[in-house]
């Protein structure tokens, strides 16, 4: 039973990294309607910023304003570039922007910051602790407080704050909002800023875990069944769909995988979000649109 | 006026025969070497030092020596991404390049190398997956033209369970214990199961294999799984970023560093220094050493990154894993050409051509004192039966800062790999339709 624990708990923990890159794709898909493919490269930039100006010898926590500042920028250049144009375009036309942003992005940061695998200290312990048998991860609850503390914030700032709100509204209908005299543009940069800190956050948490390396974009396949499994505009569902998939994956890896040969971890989450989505189409948590047709 | 345009239109003429001329006369002292790298993507670490070493030591031999024999090694990247359908779109592109075609490709991918053995075969070029690919390609009678040349997959294999059975007091006392097999969600991950199923009959230890999905950024469950195990020796067959993971996850799990045993492509820099002090004690196999104290190498940094010419902008990089791995990847290539020039004389060959020296190919203990890389690589001798030609391996251990050669070569057992080889190749023959080539077993 204590095994089984420690497989659901590590599992849990592990769902909550998930959450944290999937957070970065609610905001926007929030604030625009657009899913955005370049989040899980916007937290490898991220990371690999920071790292690149720790290791020139500066400051941890001047590093870490450097690296907002360089995301702030990336959203006012990404509003500029590839958004505005596109404004009232298909959804698909900016999803498929967002691609083209996604590789650019990787290939920007190797000609910026090169190639090479860095090393990433956050001063977290990652010594387990045991509670009982049962063996748990300091730095898997250290990123569970930093999620929870992320998601209250924002889920106070989208429903209480009128700037939240005015988010929802530009998410709703470009057009409308726009009648209604909300700034598109500077939603967008707000939103996109917002999106780039979740980012760092996302990136040095993960690069702390696995090294600051190009294989950081990849933690974005971990996000997308989290998100079709919490609906793509909630961000409490974010978190709780981070918890189903990383206990289901865990739990069906080291319960189910041996009968299967093993390695289903990678893709059984899909097949449970593809199970919900016959139940739900919009997830868990997602909104349900009803349109005139 | 007519004059005029008479011999305005005879001077283009001869300066367009004289330029055709001067190419095909410039063309006849080239050989070319298509290089699929992968410079971006999740594997470019890796990417850029190896392919990074391979230029450099290409690039020395035509500064320093004018060639091959007065012929100018060229060669043109096409980046893959480490993706094979990418892969098998710059073998199109990269084949027919140059005066005579591609000399040799190397892909330095498993998935890669299996991709494009049946186009390279009836395109008559030579594949090398040195350290990698297809281990019953060793077989050169049903593979003609693939050369897993130095060390295979079930070589290295044998060599590492040889090691273990070093570490725990002789091969007999193998018997009874527990190895893990955590090996990465691909072809190139599953390559050496039958092998370590086959060595735990024979010595019999038990064998746990446990897949990590690629890219093996996330292993929990497969550490939970080995805590609980409890085994003797984790074998350790990562690859990019699943590598520091899984060294973090034993950490975590309070399993030793010095109890897990990495392939070649756990045992780099990039795969070490990310995880911290929880790599400190890991041991890797090789088949080269770090370091920039070998002759050839210090010919390099003369030549071309004294001039300013170097592939890597960063010069710490030199004498890592992947740069020298890069550099002995450019020695069999530049020697296989050399061979083949032997026969075929001193010009641009062809890649059937390549493929003869290549399968001629004998770098004996004196020819790598001659090349400058004694203690760097071990000596290859390949034939038509044998396209693998060594078979040795030595272990590293990473200190923290640095990887420490702690074994001298280590001998594979050939007695278990051989048939294996000679039986899978037989049925891939029979799959296929191939009448295997009539070589003297040597």
């Amino acid at each position: 039973m204590s095994f089984f624990m420690e497989v659901l708990i590590a599992g849990l923990l592990a769902g909550v990294m998930y959450s944290l890159v999937a957070l970065g794709f609610v905001l926007i898909f929030k604030a625009s309607g657009v899913l955005n493919y370049a989040q899980g490269t916007m937290a490898l930039f991220a990371a690999l910023s920071f790292v690149s100006f720790v290791e020139m010898g500066i400051n941890f926590w001047v590093a870490l304003l450097l690296t907002a500042i360089i995301m702030v920028i990336l959203a006012f250049v990404v509003e500029r570039v590839v958004l505005r144009p596109l404004v009232n375009q298909p959804l698909i036309t900016l999803f498929m922007a967002t691609i083209g942003l996604s590789f650019f992005l990787e290939g920007f940061a190797q000609a910026l910051w090169g190639s090479q695998v860095h090393r990433l200290e956050l001063g977290i312990s990652d010594d387990p602790i045991f509670i009982g048998d049962i063996m748990v991860s300091q730095f898997d609850i250290f990123a569970g407080v930093t999620a929870a503390a992320m998601v209250a914030g924002l889920a106070f700032f989208f429903s209480k704050t009128k700037m939240g709100r005015a988010l929802r509204a530009v998410a709703d209908d470009h057009q409308a909002a726009l009648s209604i005299g909300i700034p598109l543009r500077h939603i967008w940069v707000l939103v996109w800023v917002v999106a780039g800190f979740v980012a760092i956050v996302a990136g040095l948490l993960w690069g702390s875990r696995l090294g600051v390396q190009f294989a950081l974009s990849l933690i974005i396949l971990k996000a997308f069944p989290v998100l079709i499994l919490g609906g793509f505009e909630s961000i409490p569902g974010a978190i709780v769909g981070g918890l189903i998939i990383g206990s289901s994956e865990k739990l069906a890896e080291v319960y189910l995988g041996p009968y299967v040969g093993g390695g289903i971890e990678n893709f059984f989450p899909y097949m449970l979000a593809l199970a919900f989505l016959l139940i739900r189409p919009y997830g868990l948590f997602g909104e349900v649109h009803i349109e005139r047709v | 006026m007519l004059g005029l345009k008479k011999w305005f239109l005879i001077g283009i003429s001869a300066s367009l025969v004289g330029g055709a001329t001067m190419i095909s006369s410039a063309a006849a002292d080239e050989q070319f070497v298509p290089l699929p790298s992968y410079r971006v993507g999740p594997y470019a670490a890796g990417g850029t030092g190896l392919y990074g070493g391979f230029i450099d030591y290409m690039n020395m031999i035509n500064i320093r020596d004018g060639g091959i024999n007065g012929v100018k090694l060229t060669w043109e990247e096409c980046e893959t991404e480490y993706s094979t359908p990418r892969g098998v779109e710059c073998y199109e592109r990269l084949k027919n390049k140059g005066p005579t075609g591609a000399s040799v490709f190397n892909f330095v991918s498993t998935g890669m190398t299996y991709a494009v053995i049946e186009r390279a075969t009836n395109d008559k070029i030579p594949i090398m997956s040195m350290g990698y690919g297809r281990t019953d390609a060793s077989d050169g009678r049903v593979f003609p033209y693939i050369f897993p040349i130095i060390t295979n997959y079930w070589s290295q294999n044998t060599a590492k369970i040889k090691f273990i059975g070093m570490k725990e007091g002789g091969m007999d006392k193998l018997k009874g214990k527990h190895i893990v097999n955590l090996h990465h969600g691909s072809g190139y991950g599953r390559e050496t199961i039958p092998v370590l199923n086959k060595q735990a009959e024979i010595y019999g230890f038990k064998v746990s294999h446990l897949e990590v999905p690629h890219p093996g950024a996330d292993q929990k469950s497969q550490w939970l799984q080995i805590r609980r195990m409890k085994p003797d020796w984790v074998i350790l067959r990562g690859w990019g970023v699943m590598n520091p993971t899984a060294l973090k996850e034993a950490a975590r799990m309070r399993f030793p560093a010095d109890k897990i045993v990495g392939v070649w492509w756990s045992g780099a820099e990039e795969d070490v220094i990310p995880a911290g002090k929880a790599a400190k004690g890991f041991i890797a196999a090789g088949f080269h050493p770090a370091g920039t104290d070998f002759p050839a190498i210090q010919d390099i940094i003369k030549h071309v990154y004294d001039d300013g010419k170097g592939n890597l902008s960063d010069k710490k990089r030199l004498g890592t894993i992947y740069w020298n791995r890069g550099i002995i990847h450019g020695v069999v290539t530049v020697e296989a050409i050399r061979t083949a020039q032997e026969k075929f004389g001193k010009k641009s060959l062809t890649g059937e051509q390549v493929r003869w020296g290549l399968e001629n190919i004998n770098i004996d203990e004196g020819r790598l004192n001659e090349l400058g890389v004694a203690g760097l690589m071990m000596p290859i001798k390949l034939s038509c039966y044998d396209h693998e030609g060594g078979g040795s391996v030595k272990f590293q251990q990473w200190d923290g800062s640095k990887w420490n050669v702690i074994t001298d070569w280590i001998k594979s057992d050939q007695s278990i790999v051989r048939p294996m080889i000679e039986e899978s190749a037989a049925k891939y023959a029979k799959e296929k339709g191939i009448t295997p080539r009539d070589c003297p077993k040597t």
